[in-house]
């Protein structure tokens, strides 16, 4: 199935206030789905026979900010999470969006949260710990959602746009 | 008799009448784990009834560092992910850079390229093969095979000028060309190879010592090796074909003639001989391409933005000299496209994915990788539940984790 197909079997299936929408345009067309029911869709991704999307290649976090040092200025502050999918069974392809704020307040403390998947697709445990860690998103229902990558004192989301490296950790001169 | 295996939670382990389960920690700096990484096993005995695995302790921001160097420049970094097979990762990376800014290779470009990239599949395989037969007790597999590495350390060394951390691959094509006395030496390399491949056969696949270490041991089901992401020798092993060289062919796989190896069990010894054959598989690649090695230009016309002119035009010419600084200022530079794109090549240790965004400028916006390594890594404790401690080596060593890769 081409992603347009996906596109429009996904909004027959659960309706459009679910599947945001689809950008045909860019050169891997993804598809929009709403925050609160990625776990109801990554369901039905998988468990669907049209789609059976079985493989989870990967899942990501980009945080999406205006930098000052960038020629062009980002027009809507978010974060998203990218999921990759690739079906044994039909052999095809499928990239899956969900946008969420950067913060969940003003005050900027409280990281975005967003359901996990990792009931569905068990590979997206340590996709999900690692996104938690390095930009920032908290899953809902993840199982062990600890720090990966950084240790487990440390302060702050490296790959957030807005992180500041640490003067000092532990003794340790940081920058 | 094995014990019957008790799948446990966690809350049980730690009840007063479990105190006969003793915890080992296992690394992070321990030979057989070759890299950093930690094990918390705890074991019945001398079973594995859990294992939680530790990581970042090699972690040095790799993909923050992606964001601030330019398309060329990370290259160097990525380099450092997979250090047993350099060339592959910068092959992946510049493949995702090349479809992001939709730069075709040239012929003699994309052969280059297949063949080094299967120089670097035989580089891992000998590797692993040779520390699998290491961590049981197998010296000698270890030392022919690290002999054949050596040899294509000065492969790569010739065509380069680097034996390890190459950088040699640009934004549509590569720093240098090589000459028809490198090709020589690559055919020479070829048509030698498989007579040490056969000797450590023959040392090997039928030894009852290292078949007992090996079969059976360290299971990896298909339902489970879709489930948890498996991919590469890991997933061929456990007879799930999926071999991104044809199923999404780039460079000039889809020119040659090769076969995808696959095996069922999905155990220890599974993995072995799915290596053991891909490695012939890779001399066949080599082989063809060399017969087929066109000749042309190496590098994309530089007038392309992006793509750095030839050295020799940068020393010898103004236009060379203005497009060089064209490129690599920070002020001057190129616009990109406002893109965002996955792209995946078949890295010796499975899918090496690089999921660039990139906001318009001549660096990515963010640069993930999907390590094969990390995804290896956390699967590992299921398939090393009820196995014996002594087996952990075996199955650590069979599913190839690199730390640099593991932690970025």
């Amino acid at each position: 199935m081409t992603v347009e197909e996906v596109y429009q079997y996904l909004c027959e299936l659960l309706g459009e206030d679910r599947i945001l929408g689809l950008e045909a345009g860019a050169r891997d067309p993804f598809v929009i789905v709403a925050p609160e029911s990625i776990a109801v869709v990554a369901d039905v991704l998988k468990n669907d026979s049209r789609l059976s999307f079985d493989h989870l290649c990967d899942l990501c976090g980009v945080d999406w900010r205006a930098v000052p040092e960038r020629k062009v200025a980002c027009q809507e502050p978010r974060v998203e999470v990218v999921y990759q999918l690739y079906s044994f069974t039909h052999r095809h392809r499928l990239t899956v969006k969900a946008k969420l704020p950067r913060w969940r307040d003003e005050t900027e403390k409280t990281l975005p949260e967003i359901p996990t998947v990792s009931g569905v697709w068990a590979i997206a445990d340590w996709h999900e710990r690692e996104a938690y860690d390095l930009v920032g998103i908290r899953f809902i229902g993840h199982p062990d959602l600890r720090r990966i990558l950084c240790a487990e004192d440390w302060v702050g989301h490296p790959l957030r746009k807005d992180y500041e490296f640490p003067l000092e950790y532990h003794g340790i001169r940081g920058r | 008799m094995p014990l019957e295996l008790v799948d446990y939670q966690d809350a049980e382990l730690d009840h007063p009448d479990k105190d006969y389960l003793w915890t080992l920690n296992f690394g992070p700096q321990h030979p057989a784990t070759h890299t950093t990484l930690r094990l918390i096993l705890t074991l019945d005995g001398e079973t594995v009834i859990k294992a939680v695995p530790h990581i970042g302790y090699l972690h040095s921001g790799f993909e923050k560092l992606g964001e601030y160097l330019d398309y060329n420049q990370y290259v160097t970094i990525v380099d450092r992910m997979n250090y047993l097979s350099p060339l592959a990762n910068e092959i992946s990376w510049h493949h995702a850079v090349e479809k992001l800014l939709g730069i075709e290779l040239t012929p003699r470009g994309k052969y280059l390229r297949t063949m080094l990239a299967e120089l670097m599949r035989l580089q891992d395989h000998l590797l692993n093969v040779g520390t699998c037969a290491l961590d049981l007790g197998g010296f000698t597999a270890f030392l022919y095979f690290f002999y054949q590495r050596e040899r294509i350390y000065e492969l790569v060394e010739y065509a380069s000028g680097q034996r390890f951390h190459t950088s040699y691959t640009r934004v549509g094509g590569f720093l240098f060309d090589v000459n028809d006395d490198w090709l020589q030496k690559v055919r020479e390399f070829a048509n030698d190879f498989p007579r040490v491949h056969d000797e450590v056969n023959r040392m090997l696949t039928r030894n009852k010592i290292f078949i007992d270490r090996v079969k059976g041991v360290g299971v990896l089901t298909k339902e489970e090796a879709i489930n948890r992401g498996a991919t590469g020798p890991v997933a061929r092993a456990s007879g799930l074909l999926r071999d991104l060289r044809k199923e999404e062919p780039y460079l000039a796989y889809p020119e040659l003639d090769f076969k995808v190896v696959a095996a069922t069990e999905g155990d220890c010894y599974a993995r072995y001989l799915v290596r053991m054959g891909e490695m012939l598989e890779s001399i066949k690649i080599i082989k063809q391409c060399l017969d087929k090695f066109p000749g042309g230009p190496i590098n994309v016309n530089s007038t392309e933005k992006a793509v750095l002119p030839a050295k020799p035009a940068v020393y010898r010419s103004i236009e060379g000299l203005i497009q060089h600084f064209e490129v690599i200022m920070p002020n001057r530079q190129f616009d990109g496209p406002k893109e965002e794109l996955y792209a995946a090549t078949e890295s010796p240790n499975g899918e090496l994915g690089y999921y660039i965004v990139s906001d318009g400028g001549f660096k990515a916006y963010r640069a993930r990788t999907r390590p094969p390594s990390f995804l290896h890594f956390s699967l590992f404790p299921h398939i090393v539940k009820g196995a014996q401690l002594s087996d952990v080596v075996a199955i650590l060593g069979s599913i190839n984790i690199i730390a640099a890769e593991l932690d970025r």
